[in-house]
């Protein structure tokens, strides 16, 4: 160990404690502490120790509270005080005290007072307010000591809402030339980015000085902001690529001082972090994962020493060049890296060699190929970690031939778990498998049966529900499905024929369902005897009253066929006085429908799961029992929100404004004119199988029924679709250079010839092939593209979506859907070489688009940085460099229209467009012969996006599809006849109407324009443009009266402090104007030191503001029935703010 | 990759003997006493009930567990699921080599008497759950801390003494 290390470590002791020399540690054992704790030893029971604790505590109480006690007595208090806690006794008494003691104490004494107030109190609680002030008084202090410990419990547990108060301080003290204090500063606030990242997005360019930092150590506390920052949005931090693999490269080439190293490798947690970083960036993105290859290949070849730490260092690299556009003999050094970590006999590094395949086999099956016997030893291993792990791998391998194996061996270690969370969470793996790759009937139900009995009551519930939205849709031919509903019904005849008491709730629920809807699709099978098996449900001592009803429910179906009155009678007769509401109601159902043939044809038609039904969601039936209500005197309904602000009003002083401008009500209004069919008030009373559950409110319900009938078939299926679009994608493995193919053939070729285990077991070669089945030939599968899916059996039925998924080549098409595990990989599809630069051009370009957010601020930040900054021992990593790079398109709008370019496009815009505010002409992608830009068009009641589409070739394009899609927005196409063909060399033009779903900061639109050149096979590119949510906001015209009636009724809500502007004006109203004019928001009124603002998204979305001047800052209110709406608008009055 | 953003990598580490004592406990995101208490209880019976020689993870709801035993006492550090294992048994390891280092070959005793201070050292090499410091920091802080330490110590002397 290095000289430094000594130095550190024996001046450690002397920072601790003043009052013990070093070594002299034990020496405490002789205090009071150690007489309790020798004492505790001692005793033999647990009603002894009780009895010595509670005197203890008596003791303590009674000296922490007499006046006589100095402080430094209260300090060894303290210490007793968290002993006693951490036994598991109570101590609150000492909670104030131990604020007092780090109010009041000297630095030692202090510094047990934070530890006992870390120990004892926890982020939400109550007295941890009256630590802000002593907080506050440190961060002040001169002494260096007290602002460390004020900083460590600042990032230990600190109120959120009391972040505002202490934020400055912080921010100051980045600039303390002393590093620790500069680094726990970075920490602090990566803290309370994670709670809450609003507060401190005005501080972003200050996170860029402290990684230009020259203290390492600051600068590496800084990586964890810009992990989290990037991670968010990998996007804007493009242009810190270079430097952070500058960085890299000195770390790992020993650049940094000696003292950094650990087990003699250079800073190892700073390389991880930095490896954490380069992967986010390089994701997706060909030309950053360019500038990295380098650096990654020297990690791999300098981290050879046997040490866990340089295991954990590859294991990252591994990681991060398979996240990031691959490159090929890259690619091949990480494969064997990760046989290594396989093949190791270190059970740790066989785990995470496990979990490092599991990472990678989603892109290349082919490496689980060369494993196979590992695996296999793996799956037999005596540590079930080891096993469980080895189960995920396999389940990312599975395919439609190898499932049944894979699926029987995670039901083998199912059956010997006990662990409920990873029962819940198998079992979910088992039934995704099941419904994705079932080779057969029987196969399925039987694999179904095993998932509900094992899974029981706590797998998730979407399980039973989609399993039975499967069996009522159907997959496949009409002759398929009801073979497999027949299947389904004989197996569970033959289940409640033997033990049905020792099934889950759940189970029986199901079993009722489908007997209910589809025993009568066996002929043979007396109505009768189902009757009696379910009537024997309803018997048994543990059936629950949900289970009940839903027998009840499935016996009113059965008795369509009339025999089996006798029965049904008797049993709504016993159920009809149940104190269970819900039951009682069944009963009733059940008794009246069996009575009334026609009516129960028309509210529970045969095989019915096909057509949505309307529900009636405003309960407008109920009108007329509401008015006769009304009418009686009761008092009109008033939603949760408001009962509790009245209530809170009633108990408190009102501290909300506007509490006395409470209307009369809202309800008065709707009740008259609220007028609508009630024909449908019968269906949805009666028939929703399952709304009435839902009284009950509870989350485990089955609301099977009730989910299908309420969403329409076309909302949830394309969800659905969606989602199984992706999850095909997942399996195949990607297409690679031809070489590389090759060469991954030939080492397939070679595995399944046993070499690697010196003596075979015959067995274990058996299950290799039946597992491993399947990969070997779905490279060829996925070479002819998805022409030929693999067969899913389970696959629901086309919906009619008209998607592009012809003969057309297919890139990357998950891009829209975008589900995570999947798009990392895609750009390894991007063979052709031709549509991969398309594609670069398209994303390079959205990059420097969307950075421009950054680089504006940054334009403050850059000659700050410049000047302070001596980089990392001077050598200048290019951290600055990239910021001046960026010069981009802007797209908000009120900007004069500057590029000659620009210029031409917008001569295309139509007249009555062309009057209106919009944002800048902005290219999205572009390739040879055609070039995409767009721009946002700002009317009053609508945003519109108008795409050019620019033919540049000399020949006609054809057949454009224009197909756009947000996870944010609601998007409709407004041209009456889209355009089709372009002609050489001109532009067309396509609107779009947008509309907000879902508020956030930012809102993306993709999409994916497809188009048939004259010669050649169709073309597909695909593009993302980006807009701030302040394009839809609208100023909202409202009085102050309804102002204040709306207020009330909003429910979603944050507060914030802002800073207040003040050039020459009245501060308040300098302030709102400057929002005013930049965000569109429209005063209502100001009145003294208070302002209200109210605006809205588009025309129907309002959001509320209430400002108030306090002290030098304006704190605002904002109000909204929409959700994360005022979260999102506060982040844009900031930043309007912080421009001005 | 992605993980749950507002929480810190680390989620907590507990110090427990073999008999299932604990010795320490430290928590990174807030946790009610309940919970805590489930989380401690579950934790000493998964990791006394391994077998030895088997590896030193452990799943735990959406979490890992990563225990190491030294000596007579359990380390047990709980972090995200996407976390590098190994690394958080270098974190685990790296903090006994500072307890080591302070009170000059560390037992289960050290910390029991003096576990105030076995929380100092930790405050100073893990904040809100990340690592705040790796090797040199630690120099430079202690070099600078006693620095101020001195200042302090000024301080301290001429305050009147209570």
């Amino acid at each position: 160990m290095s000289d430094v290390v000594e130095k550190t470590l024996t001046a450690l002791p002397s920072l601790l404690s003043l009052d013990s020399q070093p070594g002299s540690a034990k020496l405490s054992s002789t205090s009071k502490l150690g007489n309790l704790i020798r004492g505790i030893t001692e005793l033999t029971s647990k009603h002894e120790e009780e009895k010595l604790i509670q005197r203890e505590l008596a003791s303590i109480k009674e000296q922490v509270s007499s006046p006589n006690t100095s402080m430094r007595q209260m300090k060894e208090l303290m210490v007793r005080a968290i002993y006693c806690e951490s036994l598991g006794y109570e101590a609150s008494f000492s909670y104030i005290h131990a604020i007092k003691l780090a109010q009041q104490g000297t630095v030692l004494e202090k510094r047990v007072g934070y530890l006992a107030v870390s120990l004892f109190l926890n982020e939400s609680h109550e007295l941890l307010l009256l630590l802000v002030n002593t907080v506050l008084k440190d961060l002040q202090s001169t002494n260096l000591i007290e602002v460390c410990m004020a900083l460590t419990v600042v990032s230990q547990m600190f109120p959120k809402d009391m972040i505002p108060a202490i934020l400055p301080l912080v921010e100051e003290k980045l600039n303390h030339p002393k590093e620790i204090i500069r680094r726990k500063a970075v920490l602090a606030l990566y803290k309370f980015y994670l709670i809450a990242p609003n507060q401190v997005q005005h501080i972003h360019n200050k996170f860029r000085k402290a990684l230009c930092d020259k203290d390492p150590g600051v600068m590496t506390a800084s990586l964890h902001i810009y992990l989290q920052m990037i991670q968010e949005n990998p996007e804007g931090y493009k242009d810190l690529t270079a430097s952070f693999v500058t960085i890299l490269k000195q770390v790992v080439g020993g650049k940094l001082p000696m003292d950094f190293n650990y087990h003699s490798v250079p800073a190892p947690w700073l390389q991880i972090q930095l490896l954490r970083i380069l992967s986010l960036l390089g994701k997706n993105d060909q030309s950053t994962s360019e500038i990295m290859y380098e650096v990654l290949d020297e990690s791999l070849r300098r981290a050879e020493m046997n040490h866990n730490i340089t295991y954990a260092i590859l294991y990252e690299c591994v990681k991060c060049i398979y996240t990031i556009h691959p490159k090929s003999d890259l690619l091949e050094k990480a494969a064997k890296c990760i046989g290594n970590f396989v093949l190791s006999p270190k059970i740790n590094l066989k785990y995470l060699g496990l979990k490092a395949l599991t990472y990678v086999v989603q892109q290349d099956p082919k490496l689980a190929l060369q494993h196979q016997m590992t695996i296999i030893e793996c799956l037999d291993h005596p540590d079930l970690i080891i096993k469980r792990e080895t189960l995920e791998l396999l389940f990312r391998i599975t395919n439609a031939q190898n499932v049944t194996v894979i699926v029987e061996k995670m039901l083998e270690f199912l059956h010997s778990n006990t662990d409920d969370y990873t029962t819940i969470d198998l079992v979910g793996k088992v039934a995704e498998l099941a419904e994705k790759y079932a080779p057969g009937n029987e196969w399925f139900i039987e694999t179904m049966n095993t998932v509900f009995s094992v899974g029981g009551d706590m797998m998730q519930p979407d399980i039973p529900n989609s399993f039975l939205k499967l069996l009522s849709e159907g997959f496949d031919t009409v002759e398929e499905d009801r073979k497999l509903r027949l299947f389904a019904v004989d197996s569970y005849v033959s289940l409640l024929q033997g033990e049905p008491g020792k099934l889950p709730q759940r189970f029986l629920q199901v079993i009722s369902w489908v007997l209910g809807e589809y025993s009568h699709l066996r002929e043979e099978l007396e109505p009768a005897t189902v009757m009696r098996l379910l009537a024997k449900l309803l018997d048994m001592k543990q059936t629950s009253s949900e289970t009940k009803s839903w027998v009840l429910l499935a016996m009113t179906k059965l008795v369509r066929a009339g025999q089996v009155f006798q029965s049904a009678q008797e049993v709504s007769e016993t159920y009809g006085s149940s104190m269970d509401t819900v039951l009682r109601q069944r009963a009733q159902e059940l008794q009246h429908l069996s009575q009334d043939c026609e009516l129960r044809a028309r509210v529970l038609p045969q095989d019915a799961g096909l057509e949505p039904l309307e529900v009636d969601s405003s309960l407008s039936f109920l009108d007329g029992f509401v008015s006769e209500a009304l009418a009686a005197g009761a008092a009109p309904y008033k939603p949760p929100h408001q009962r509790q602000e009245e209530l809170a009003q009633a108990k408190a002083l009102s501290l909300e404004p506007y509490g006395l401008s409470l209307p009369i009500s809202m309800s008065s209004c709707s009740i008259a004119d609220r007028q609508s069919p009630t024909l449908l008030s019968m269906s949805s009373g009666l028939s929703g199988d399952s709304t009435d559950l839902s009284h009950k409110g509870s989350s485990t319900t089955l609301k099977l029924d009730g989910v299908k009938r309420v969403w329409g078939r076309e909302g949830y299926l394309a969800q659905r679709e969606a989602v199984e679009e992706a999850a095909q994608v997942e399996v195949p493995s990607p297409l690679r250079s031809p070489s590389q193919q090759a060469e991954a053939d030939s080492s397939h070729s070679q595995t399944p010839t046993p070499t690697p285990t010196p003596e075979p077991d015959q067995e274990k070669q058996q299950l290799a092939s039946s597992l491993f089945f399947g990969l070997s030939s779905q490279s060829s599968v996925c070479l002819m593209g998805k022409s030929e899916p693999t067969p899913q059996r389970f696959r629901r039925k086309a919906k009619g979506q008209a998607s592009s998924s012809g003969a057309a080549e297919q890139i990357s098409n998950s891009l829209v859907s975008a589900p995570s595990a999947v798009d990392n990989f895609l750009c390894n599809n991007l063979l052709d070489s031709n549509i991969t630069s398309q594609v670069g051009i398209s994303s390079s370009e959205q990059t420097s688009e969307l950075s421009q957010g950054p680089a504006t601020t940054n334009g403050t930040c850059d000659t700050e940085a410049e000047s302070t900054d001596g980089d990392i021992k001077g050598s200048n990593p290019s951290l600055i460099i990239g910021d001046n790079g960026l010069v981009a398109a802007d797209p908000t709008p009120h900007k004069d229209p500057g590029s000659p370019k620009d210029f031409c496009l917008s001569s295309h815009l139509p007249a009555e467009l062309s009057e209106l505010c919009r944002s800048e002409i902005t290219p999205l992608c572009s390739n040879q012969s055609l070039g995409l830009s767009a721009c946002h068009v700002h009317k009053e009641d609508s945003l519109v996006l108008v795409v050019f589409i620019t033919n540049s070739s000399d020949a006609a394009i054809r057949q454009i599809l224009l197909d756009l899609d947000s996870e944010q927005l609601q998007v409709s196409c407004v041209s009456d006849s889209p355009v089709e063909d372009v002609t050489s060399h001109s532009v067309a033009m396509h609107q779009f109407s947008l509309t907000v779903k879902r508020p956030s900061v930012h809102v993306e639109v993709v999409g994916m324009v497809s188009y048939q050149l004259p010669v050649g096979t169709p073309q597909e590119v695909q593009f993302s443009y980006k807009l701030p949510l302040t394009s839809f906001i609208r100023p909202l015209t409202v009085s102050t009266e309804e102002y204040g009636t709306m207020w009330l009724s909003f429910s979603h809500d944050t507060k914030q402090n802002l800073t207040l502007i003040s050039d020459g004006e009245e501060p308040l109203t300098a302030t709102l104007n400057v929002l005013k004019e930049k965000l569109q928001l429209h005063i209502v009124e100001i009145i003294g030191m208070e302002g209200i603002i109210a605006c809205q998204l588009l025309r129907d979305q309002p959001c509320l503001m209430h400002c108030r001047v306090h002290a030098d800052v304006l704190a605002v209110w904002l109000r909204s029935p929409v959700p994360d709406l005022p979260d999102c608008l506060i982040y844009h009055c900031q930043r309007a703010l912080q421009e001005h | 990759m992605s993980h749950d953003n507002s929480k810190p990598l680390m989620r907590f580490l507990l110090l427990f003997s073999r008999q299932g004592k604990l010795r320490l406990q430290k928590w990174f995101t807030p946790m009610s006493d309940r919970e805590k208490k489930k989380i401690i209880r579950d934790m000493t019976t998964m990791v006394l009930a391994r077998q030895p020689r088997s590896c030193n993870f452990l799943h735990w709801k959406d979490l890992k567990i990563i225990y190491k035993r030294y000596a007579s006492l359990y380390f047990c550090l709980a972090i995200e699921s996407q976390e590098n294992e190994l690394l958080a048994l270098e974190v685990i390891h790296r903090y006994v080599e500072l307890l080591d280092k302070y009170f000059g070959n560390v037992c289960e005793l050290d910390i029991i008497f003096n576990f105030e201070k076995a929380y100092f050292i930790l405050d100073e090499f893990l904040m809100g759950g990340e690592i705040q410091e790796t090797s040199k920091q630690v120099v430079n802080r202690c070099i600078e801390s006693s620095d101020m330490l001195q200042e302090t110590m000024e301080e301290y002397m001429s305050k009147p003494a209570f």
